[in-house]
């Protein structure tokens, strides 16, 4: 049953690792604005009136968590070759194959996520947690937040890729992918916290950004992982991504059915 | 067993004229047209057959291998291929065909093939004792040792095809459509490719249905013909009943001493002459081709004669003109 789905990530992922010089950019970049993004946040905390609802050392923590975990959060992480694939029309092999297309990508696009992932988070992690004060990452309070970061950083990866199929099922209707691509991308990183964290928002927006899904796939793990959630609070937190996945996985195979039915394969 | 019955599709074609000032009025209003791919195409093909389905640019061919592979819904018509329905009963379906398009590809790009072979057959689920006898026998007719390691990325458009071919044919498939399996391909890859769909048709017993602009892969491979223009089904037949039909004509190439004297031969008319050297074609249903001769020894002193049947491109292209295609 899981065979193909298996097969394809097994593919991708070996594929994915052979590019190392990739990787190694990558990392360079998220080390510069890793700086970056923590040299703003010690002028804003220099400068505030009064204190707020995350400490700067949870908030530094936070960024590096984002920085390393970069390919499992963002949505503008595409695979150009599903993309491909729906504009020139090489879809019609993928229909000729007795398998759900939908788990098919879904499986390519999370292998494609952990190999990047895997290849620039060590590094990454191991660099900021000796860097000097107040630069270092700071450990989880306790063994039990850090098994919890885990648990809800997967499940968030997994909200992750269900959002980004959206994006993919969205070009069936418009074939082209540069706008879904640049919408999903902005709100989504956004909403998720990654240009600031949520407890730095404005009380009103925080509102808006608790209703929507994205902010269980960033946000709420490194708040786990620093500790600014509590454990109970995560517990709960686990079960609502769970009930968001599902939805938006539902979603996301009603949504490709429909396209699907309506596909035309031109040409050739 | 294949049938096909009444099928029928047609697209809607937004069209605007050009200029930029359709240009401007189109983004309030849309023009569609309603072209008609198929018009009530009905056939049926018995297991083991070859097939050519041959037709110019635009007539429906992919088309109908689309309806036939499940991937496209026809407006109307049923189609019954091993008791399926193909777009109803998508899944379990598609584990008995082949298909291979040849202007796209299902390779992985950036592994080698052997990688994208086992996806496939963890994809189809193919049993390991099988994939092994399949892949054995498809890398030894195709020849594909050399290559099997190599990424797609980087090989030839022959090595690439034959590999869409193995690919396609792994989960031993009992029928096999192939969507212009030659296209781009040299002379030498050619025949490769179509000694191979022999091979697998004789040893396997795979039907196969094959579309095609080169008719020598029609005259190589396809005991039957179905020939489609403009979305209709024009001849069903074999390629010699087609010769019977339409390739009335023969050419005979004459070489001859000297002579100043143009040729002439009521029935045939002259496609080129010399003084020594006269090449005619001959209606055979006006002029028998013993009396052309005849009248060509009483005419010059003939030194070589040679009788050439009419290219089935040219059957193919007079079939088109008297249909207006």
């Amino acid at each position: 049953m899981m065979k193909p789905y298996l097969s394809v990530f097994r593919l991708r992922i070996s594929n994915g690792l052979q590019y190392r010089a990739a990787a190694l950019a990558g990392v360079g970049t998220q080390f510069f604005f890793g700086f970056i993004f923590i040299m703003i946040f010690q002028a804003f905390y220099a400068h505030a009136s009064e204190a707020p609802s995350m400490t700067l050392s949870q908030v530094i923590t936070y960024t590096w968590l984002k920085q390393a975990f970069l390919a499992l959060i963002v949505l503008w992480l595409r695979d150009n070759e599903l993309f491909q694939l729906i504009t020139s029309g090489n879809i019609a092999y993928e229909l000729c194959r007795p398998s759900e297309i939908y788990g098919l990508w879904y499986a390519k696009l999370l292998a494609q996520r952990l190999s990047s992932a895997l290849l620039r988070c060590f590094p990454i992690l191991i660099v900021v947690g000796f860097l000097p004060e107040p630069y270092r990452l700071q450990l989880p309070p306790d063994f039990v937040s850090g098994l919890l970061f885990l648990a809800t950083l997967l499940i968030g990866l997994l909200m992750i890729v269900a959002l980004s199929m959206l994006i993919y099922i969205s070009v069936f209707v418009t074939m082209s992918p540069a706008g879904s691509l640049l919408l999903f991308s902005i709100f989504g990183e956004f909403f998720a916290g990654l240009i600031i964290p949520v407890p730095l928002m404005p009380d009103w927006m925080q509102k808006i950004v608790y209703i929507l899904p994205f902010h269980w796939t960033a946000d709420f793990p490194f708040r786990v992982f620093t500790g600014n959630i509590s454990k109970t609070e995560a517990l709960t937190g686990i079960l609502a991504q769970c009930l968001w996945l599902a939805a938006l996985i539902l979603f996301g195979k009603f949504t490709m059915d429909r396209a699907l039915k309506r596909v035309v394969v031109q040409g050739g | 067993m294949i049938t096909l019955n009444g099928i029928s599709k047609s697209f809607l074609v937004a069209k605007r004229p050009s200029g930029i000032k359709h240009a401007v009025k189109s983004l309030f209003h849309r023009e569609y047209t309603n072209v008609e791919a198929l018009r009530d195409i009905s056939f049926s093909i018995a297991p083991g057959e070859i097939v050519g389905y041959i037709g110019p640019n635009g007539a429906g061919k992919s088309t109908t291998i689309k309806i036939m592979s499940g991937i496209l819904v026809p407006d109307s018509g049923t189609c019954t291929i091993h008791g399926y329905t193909p777009w109803l009963d998508r899944v379990p379906y598609v584990k008995n065909i082949g298909v291979v398009f040849g202007q796209r590809s299902q390779l992985w790009w950036d592994v080698p093939v052997m990688d994208s072979f086992e996806l496939l057959r963890d994809i189809y689920n193919i049993p390991q004792a099988e994939y092994r006898d399949n892949l054995t026998l498809l890398v030894d007719t195709l020849d594909l040792g050399s290559i099997i390691h190599t990424p797609v990325r980087q090989l030839s458009l022959g090595q690439r095809m034959r590999c869409e071919i193995a690919a396609s044919l792994l989960h031993s498939p009992s029928i096999l459509f192939l969507d212009e399996p030659t296209i781009g391909l040299d002379a030498v890859s050619k025949i490769a490719v179509r000694h191979f769909i022999k091979t697998i048709n004789k040893e396997k017993g795979v039907t196969v249905i094959l579309t095609t602009h080169d008719m020598n892969d029609i005259e190589a491979l396809a005991d039957r013909i179905l020939l489609i223009g403009k979305g209709t089904l024009l001849y069903d037949g074999s390629v010699q009943g087609l010769r019977g039909q339409f390739g009335t004509r023969r050419t005979i190439t004459v070489e001859y001493r000297e002579n100043a004297n143009p040729l002439d031969i009521p029935g045939a008319s002259l496609l080129s002459w010399t003084p020594d050297r006269a090449i005619l074609s001959v209606d055979t249903e006006q002029i028998l081709i013993s009396d052309a001769i005849t009248r060509l020894s009483s005419q010059v002193e003939l030194l070589d004669v040679t009788i050439d049947t009419q290219p089935i491109e040219d059957i193919i292209v007079q079939m088109y003109k008297e249909y207006e295609l």
